[in-house]
């Protein structure tokens, strides 16, 4: 056939038209646009019916209730549980993020054990006899007392049974890593008498003068707290902080009394001396005081206002006016605890503070301080002792504190095991290299940690422990709050990975060991060991989530000892040279001690905290020299050097550097760890005599341009 | 088929003098909304932050410094006149952001959503966000997402939505039920977390919800600049940027001035003219 001009043409319009008319064409840029629009990869959460669960939040000692929504049950958002005694709807970021915990990628995933530089993945079985055969080892040596403990917090059925462990093994070796809890009961037995500890009752005070305490920063029960300060303007209560920085309380408070850190111990001491030269407080041993006439002679020598002046840099004539409004109040408190209180506190700070209270009558009063009992709702069977348990009972303890264990183990040694739960103090404590390098010296680490943090990192057999919400736990309240509530945490879900209820790794552990230990654990389980040993308040804490122990404020009025602040015990100066003293900065937004942050509240740091790997350190820019405002420079102290980013911050105290505690973190989780500078690191334990706490909340450094 | 019985104006009101800046709400909205997280966010330009909390000085030394925590969702703007034109809205070439007549909420739909960034630059409060990358989730962690948001891909902007899925789901009992939705039915995810009680939410047209009784919204055009509706007649509260009259249904409360103040860039003498006028006295609505 010949292509002429007129089949070329027709042949052409034909096409056209076909084209113009086929499906194709429509059906390609359908079919494009759908494909365009599909994200294979962005994952389509699973729908279904949304459940509600209760349970209460362990991770800091808050111990709030939550609200768990799950969808087919599948928990999808944490929020705060409406009506709780404690938090009352409201919730922290911490707890929000909680689901992220149990995702977390540090999260150990199976029972390990060291082989050489590598952990090696192991079966629980092994596990067990593993730890068990090592601890039979230790006890038919004759040393039971070799055996040590490091727990994060002593209250609630899980510290119980842990010392229960050490007591029908037969060591005396549990130590407790430093928390605002821990410091109140340290005081309470100071000065009032032991077993007891402080609750101040923010709720009802119309006169809370903090020393230091970063009361909406975390201090205490952080959410109580916060709503406590939320409803002062409607209570017309006062809130007057004693502090060297602008903190986020300073700045909610009415009033702000700028000391030298570190001298708050000395402003508190000084308002006693007002109260005792002004006012009709009699010098009396009255209510059975112990030593009130030695110190009242103390603080009429050494606490004059001008005296205290020297010490603080708090005006004389304002130290009179702020004894007078406090004692002129109709319900004022004083509350102790730098920061978040728990690292670098001291006795005599925490003592002088009470004392205060004390001689203001605000002990045991609405709206004062309350010297609390323990909360006595658990009932354990005595133990088993067998004759290794007898042997080791009766001998000494290693050290008086965790700082003083440390300081020990470097040394000398003296543990050939250690065990440790709920406690990170290769990172907590200060100067965690000396931290770490104690822990080499004990032979064998056991871990029930749930993230391979840094002190699990240096542990020899890790026994995975399951997160809170993944198990059934009771939460003790504590930490400052005036009332005692005891919640039940529940498992919101089943275990993720393979790990187990630490109690049960524990009862299982004692019953592979025999012996009086075995006996001394015969429940079934952890669970099995719950309901029995809260007996008492079982059916009401299980069907309602919570049990309130005591909100009121206790009978009678307890006496005061004060022997020890008497005794004038050693103020703890910040060690080292330097033109600058460094402290650390508690943020709420960070979280402190052994707890890490999770990747949301890391996400909600300011970038003037954390700017990419760097810490940004607060400085007074009239104290600055030549450093200017973003500039990278070196922070030296007598523990170590860091590169550090500086934030002129004009609410700081000129020579004071401040650097946020919570970052620096080592490990596997690349959305927590390796950010910024971990302070611990900078700062050198002092240990402070009489009471073993480490009590250098600042250090003296030197700062230079990178 | 659902159907509206009443127009709503869902709005909140922040008391800034009780937030305490301590992020409860950012990380609740974060995990309501599915929001992912990478491994530094500490460049807060492409940190995705629905609900983001800023913080403000008074610029005085110390100890006369005072900080002012100020939690920013989006903002909802009415527009113009509060008709419904708001800034972004009026730029989207897609229609995936629009205006909810029936509650007032700007909504945002990530499927039709291209990417031209149209809507950030149009937006005065900085509270869109690009996805400059897919998002990621640590193995396992797609496990917690909630099914009531989907999540976003690579190439969309997104931002605060006030929680429309709770909306929905409280739209729907309450119509199963045959009845109008209660204030404390619907309340979006930062304002159930704070823990200070800062954030006050409900309905701007309702006389009876606690938002609508702190605001007082005036349903009249400001006289002296008809751009503006619904200016709050409570003396404390105050809105961003309020003169450029994108009416925002998120109000700010604070008893200091300068607070009040840092809500927009004023000129010289101009804060003198605005700071004691309100919304008309009358009350209205």
């Amino acid at each position: 056939m010949k292509i002429d001009r007129r089949s070329f043409l027709g042949l052409g319009l034909g096409a056209a038209a076909g084209i113009a008319l086929s499906p194709v064409g429509v059906k390609l840029t359908d079919d494009s646009s759908i494909w365009t629009q599909n994200w294979p990869w962005t994952p389509v959460p699973e729908d279904g019916e949304i459940t509600y669960d209760r349970s209460v939040c362990s991770l800091c000692p808050g111990a709030c209730g939550i609200s768990v929504r799950k969808i087919n049950g599948r928990p999808v958002k944490i929020e705060g549980l409406d009506d709780h005694p404690i938090n009352n709807g409201g919730a922290c970021l911490h707890g929000i993020s909680g689901l992220q915990y149990l995702y977390d990628p540090a999260r150990i995933k199976t029972p390990l054990k060291k082989n050489g530089n590598k952990f090696e993945k192991i079966s629980w079985d092994e596990a067990i006899s593993l730890v068990a055969q090592k601890l039979g080892e230790i006890r038919e040596s004759d040393t039971p007392e070799s055996l040590g403990l490091i727990t994060g917090a002593d209250n609630g059925s899980m510290s119980r049974l842990f010392e229960r462990f050490m007591g029908a093994f037969g060591s005396p070796n549990t130590y407790t890593m430093p928390s605002l809890e821990s410091n109140l009961a340290l005081t309470a037995a100071a000065i009032h008498s032991a077993d007891r500890s402080l609750g101040f009752d923010l709720d009802h005070s119309d006169f809370i003068l903090s020393f230091g305490a970063a009361i909406i920063e975390g201090w205490g029960s952080p959410v109580a707290c916060i709503q406590a300060n939320a409803s002062r303007r409607e209570r017309k209560a006062k809130l007057v902080q004693v502090d060297y920085r602008l903190s986020n309380t300073a700045n909610a408070a009415d009033k702000i009394i700028a000391v030298k850190p570190g001298t708050e111990a000395d402003l508190a001491l000084g308002l006693c001396a007002v109260l005792l030269a002004k006012t009709q407080i009699s010098t009396n041993t009255l209510y059975g005081d112990v030593n009130k006439l030695a110190f009242a002679a103390m603080l009429e020598k050494e606490y004059t206002p001008d005296k205290v002046e020297a010490i603080t840099g708090v005006k004389a004539a304002d130290i009179e006016a702020l004894a007078m409004e406090f004692i002129k109040a109709k319900a004022p408190v004083a509350v102790p605890g730098k920061g978040r209180g728990d690292v670098g506190q001291s006795l005599r700070e925490f003592a002088a503070v009470q004392a205060l209270n004390a001689l203001a009558g605000r002990l045991n009063k609405e709206g004062g301080v309350f010297v609390m009992w323990p909360a006595g709702y658990l009932n354990f069977p005595e133990n088993v002792m067998d004759a290794a348990a007898e042997q080791g009972a009766g001998k000494a303890k290693l050290a008086g504190s965790v700082n003083e264990l440390v300081d020990k183990l470097e040394k000398d040694g003296g543990l050939s095991a250690l065990f440790i739960y709920n406690a990170n103090p290769c990172y907590a404590l200060n100067n965690p290299e000396k931290v770490k390098a104690a822990m080499d010296k004990v032979g064998f680490k056991v871990s029930f940690s749930s993230f391979m943090d840094e002190t699990a990192l240096r542990s020899d057999v890790i026994l995975p422990a399951s997160i809170f919400l993944e198990r059934l736990e009771d939460v003790v309240s504590g930490a400052g709050l005036a009332k005692t509530v005891v919640g039940l945490c529940r498992p919101m879900v089943k275990p993720v990975f393979d790990t187990k209820h630490p109690g049960d790794a524990l009862i299982l552990l004692a019953q592979a060991m025999g012996a009086g230990i075995a006996q001394s654990f015969s429940w079934e389980s952890y669970e099995a060991c719950l309901e029995e040993v809260t007996e008492k308040i079982w059916d009401t804490l299980s069907d309602d989530g919570y049990v309130v122990i005591d909100d009121k404020p206790p009978v009678g009025t307890p006496a005061t000892d004060f022997t020890f602040l008497v005794s004038a015990p050693k103020v703890a100066v910040p060690m080292g040279e330097g033109d600058y003293t460094l402290v650390p900065v508690d943020k709420m937004r960070l979280a402190g001690g052994s707890m890490t942050s999770s990747p949301f509240a890391v996400k909600t740091v300011s970038d003037t905290v954390l700017s990419g790997k760097y810490s940004v350190v607060e400085i007074n820019p009239t104290t600055a020299g030549v450093l200017k405002d973003g500039d990278i420079a070196v922070l030296k102290t007598a523990m170590g050097t860091a590169k550090v980013k500086i934030g002129f911050n004009e609410g700081i105290l000129p020579g004071v550097i401040g650097m946020p505690r919570g970052l620096g973190h080592a490990f596997n989780n690349p959305y927590v760890a390796g950010k910024g500078v971990n302070v611990n690191d900078l700062i050198g334990p002092v240990i402070e005599p009489g009471s073993g706490l480490d009590a250098a909340f600042g250090i003296k450094a030197s700062l230079s341009k990178a | 088929m659902i159907e509206n019985k009443k127009v709503h104006k869902f709005g909140m009101v922040v008391d800034l003098d009780k937030c305490t800046g301590c992020g409860a709400c950012m990380v609740s909205c974060m995990s309501e909304n599915n929001v992912p997280f990478k491994e530094d966010e500490s460049n807060k330009k492409d940190s995705i932050t629905w609900m983001r909390v800023y913080k403000l000085t008074n610029g005085k030394s110390f100890p006369e410094t005072e900080i002012v925590y100020l939690p920013r969702p989006c903002q909802h703007c009415g527009g113009i006149g509060d008709h419904g034109h708001s800034p972004c809205v009026s730029v989207c070439p897609a229609t995936a952001t629009d205006y909810g007549y029936d509650t007032g909420i700007v909504s945002q739909i990530y499927t039709r959503c291209f990417g031209c960034r149209y809507c950030m630059g149009a937006c005065p409060y900085h509270a869109r966000y690009f996805n400059w990358w897919d998002p990621k989730w640590p193995k396992g962690m797609e496990n917690y997402l909630s099914p009531n948001v989907s999540p976003r891909m690579r190439g969309v902007v997104e931002k605060c939505s006030f929680c429309y899925h709770r909306y929905q789901l409280a739209r729907e009992q309450a119509m199963i039920e045959d009845r109008e939705i209660e204030e404390m039915e619907y309340q979006t995810a930062c304002t159930t977390a704070c823990p200070a009680g800062a954030i006050v939410f409900g309905d701007l047209n309702n006389p009876a919800h606690k938002v609508h009784q702190i605001v007082k919204p005036d349903p009249h055009p400001d006289p002296m600049n008809h751009k503006v509706v619904g200016k709050s007649r409570n003396p404390k509260v105050f809105r961003l940027l309020e003169r450029l009259g994108t009416n925002p249904k998120v109000y700010y409360m604070s008893d200091r001035e300068w607070v009040r103040k840092a809500g927009d860039n004023y000129l010289k003498g101009e804060w003198e003219n605005v700071k004691t006028h309100h919304g008309a006295s009358s009350s209205h609505g």
